[in-house]
């Protein structure tokens, strides 16, 4: 997805009467930002290893009328600088753009000060902060377009990679609405960012065994895309959320709150990383299936769930 | 509303004691040693032809907490009415411990110490890129300079030679527990920002015409960004607050506030 954001970048850039877009980077994006870098030279500012600075600085640019992007990796650009984010844009309303790459466990073996696992449940609690995460480059380079004239900051977490794309998504994007990939009565699986993968295939690995499940793809934490959500918890019993993030405040934490505020039956449960860092490293793949985020693992839990009574299928998959 | 080409740091003092009385409210002593750079600042030093011109100098307020003393000032300059001055710390109103950017003359809300250089550098980066004569001021508290994201910005201000960046620290040598030598030792302070390639000026924050013309003689067209580095005296023209720790967060009795503004009303400041 940096190669994508970058591409965007630059045609917003060229499509622009009068230039505002400024690109900062926390000198992270080696080979990746050069498209921009080299296009605009004047317009690109590497600020070093300063990720306060980064951002206040993007603050008093954006003051200016100037829509700045910053960019490192997602920890480093939502967690090192949350204050200034909270008291810079958020509490200014300006449009900066916090770009942090590297969800979940994009970084691999980098290890957990490289994992970004709670930069959704931080950002999307802070009022008028749009924040997106996008499932692949495709819908990445779409967000960047349809948020091009937002008055207000949006933190953006993107996927280190271009590949794979997410099968049937196509770039759709559209602020504040779900996308529904697919539609099944059995069981609702809810996504966010890349993971959604292997969502995907977990639904094409269960409809072999005869479920049949909608997914959904939650790319706005915020504004959330209540309605639509409302609409996809209604039609079914059990519902999954998957996520590379802490169970807590993401987008599973999103779900319950609609969930319970609208006091819908529909059962969620939370896939996503329930423990602490605990020094074994890996690859992304490795960290999916230790944190039961791989498509094998999410089958396993789709199915243990609607076993249960209460999912309205227990009996007839507790024969198998 | 009554306008003032030039802003008395007196009354600027009169009014933070009698608003921070009438409120019950603190950060006094912060407010007395600011009064001095603030009126300077606000007698000619920033082009400000009205708060929302686009084309203004920006000034950030990054030590917030002496933000009575700002809104003195922009009563004294007419940008604010008695009766937006008297509403201090009253519930709805716009007039906070803190400056919030709602309050037209505010161009950033502050209040989290260490931040507001980093806007002041945006916005004169911002400036440079416009190809506009604007400036940016930001007065920091000398304590403040204990925040490490000080020292980020300080370093690209310097690596981008942002002529147009002046910070004033108000070097009153105290912060909220303690005195700064034994708290955190900053000296040798001008020494320190030089180090970082600012050009430094030291300065008394108390002679208005001295910091005028201080303010006056940088060269904000080219060279370094700049540093005035301004010998205060906290809680300054109050006797029986300068130097005292206690005045940083301390509200006055009514006793306390008469003996004050008596002072200060006699003071030669």
């Amino acid at each position: 997805m940096r190669k994508a954001f970058v591409q965007a970048l630059v045609e917003l850039a060229l499509a622009e009467r009068h230039p505002r877009i400024l690109l900062l980077t926390g000198d992270l994006g080696y080979t990746v930002l050069e498209p921009f870098a080299e296009t605009y030279p004047d317009r690109f500012f590497n600020v070093g290893v300063a990720e306060q600075n980064l951002v206040g600085l993007a603050t008093g640019l954006a003051e200016a009328g100037f829509i700045p992007f910053v960019y490192s990796i997602a920890t480093f650009a939502s967690l090192r600088p949350y204050e200034f984010i909270r008291n810079g844009p958020v509490l200014h309303r300006l449009p900066v753009r916090v770009v942090g790459v590297g969800e979940g466990f994009g970084y691999g073996c980098a290890g957990p000060t490289h994992h970004a696992l709670e930069d959704l449940g931080v950002t999307r609690i802070q009022p008028g902060l749009t924040v997106i995460a996008p499932a692949d480059a495709q819908q990445a380079r779409a967000a960047i377009h349809a948020t091009k004239d937002l008055p207000g900051p949006v933190y953006f977490r993107l996927g280190k990679d271009e590949k794979p794309l997410v099968p049937g998504l196509e770039g759709r994007f559209e602020l504040g609405r779900a996308v529904c990939l697919r539609e099944g009565q059995d069981l609702l699986l809810i996504a966010a960012g890349s993971v959604a993968r292997e969502v995907v295939a977990a639904a094409d690995m269960l409809s072999a065994r005869g479920v049949r499940s909608s997914v959904l793809l939650v790319s706005t934490l915020n504004p959330p895309p209540v309605e639509d959500l409302k609409a996809a918890l209604a039609g079914h019993r059990v519902a999954l959320t998957v996520e590379a993030h802490y169970v807590v405040g993401g987008l599973g934490s999103l779900v319950c709150e609609v969930a319970a505020e609208n006091g819908l039956s529909c059962r969620v449960v939370r896939c996503g990383v329930w423990s602490a860092p605990d020094g074994a490293s890996g690859s992304q793949d490795y960290y999916y299936r230790r944190h039961g985020l791989s498509r094998g693992a999410i089958m396993e839990a789709a199915l243990r769930e609607l076993r249960k009574p209460s999912s309205g299928r227990g009996k007839r998959l507790g024969r198998r | 509303m009554r306008k003032a080409s030039s802003v008395d740091p007196r009354r600027v003092r009169e009014l933070v004691l009698e608003r921070s009385w009438k409120a019950h409210v603190g950060h006094i002593g912060c407010s007395l040693s600011v009064a001095d750079i603030l009126a300077a600042l606000y007698s000619g030093v920033l082009r400000v032809p009205r708060p929302k011109d686009p084309d203004r100098d920006r000034f950030i307020l990054s030590k917030g907490h002496a933000a009575l003393a700002l809104y003195a000032v922009f009563h004294l300059k007419g940008w604010i009415s008695r009766k937006t001055l008297d509403s201090y710390c009253r519930d709805g109103s716009l007039l906070g411990v803190h400056p919030e950017r709602a309050l037209a003359g505010v161009d950033f809300s502050t209040g989290s110490l260490g931040q507001g250089l980093s806007y002041g550098a945006g916005a004169a980066l911002a400036a440079r890129l416009q190809r506009s004569g604007r400036r940016a001021y930001v007065l920091l508290s000398d304590a403040e300079c204990d925040e490490g994201a000080v020292w980020e910005t300080a370093m690209f201000a310097a690596h981008h030679r942002l002529a147009n960046l002046v910070a004033i620290v108000d070097l009153n040598g105290q912060q909220a527990m303690g005195y700064t030598k034994d708290v955190l030792d900053l000296s040798p302070l001008a020494q320190r920002w030089r180090a970082f390639g600012w050009e430094a000026v030291e300065v008394d924050g108390h002679d208005a015409p001295r910091l005028t013309r201080a303010l006056a003689r940088l060269d904000t067209r080219s060279g370094p960004p700049h540093v005035l580095i301004a010998r205060t005296v906290f809680g300054k023209g109050v006797p029986y607050m300068e130097g005292q720790i206690k005045w940083h967060y301390w509200p006055m009795s009514e006793d306390e506030y008469e003996e004050a503004l008596r002072a200060v009303r006699s003071g030669g400041a």
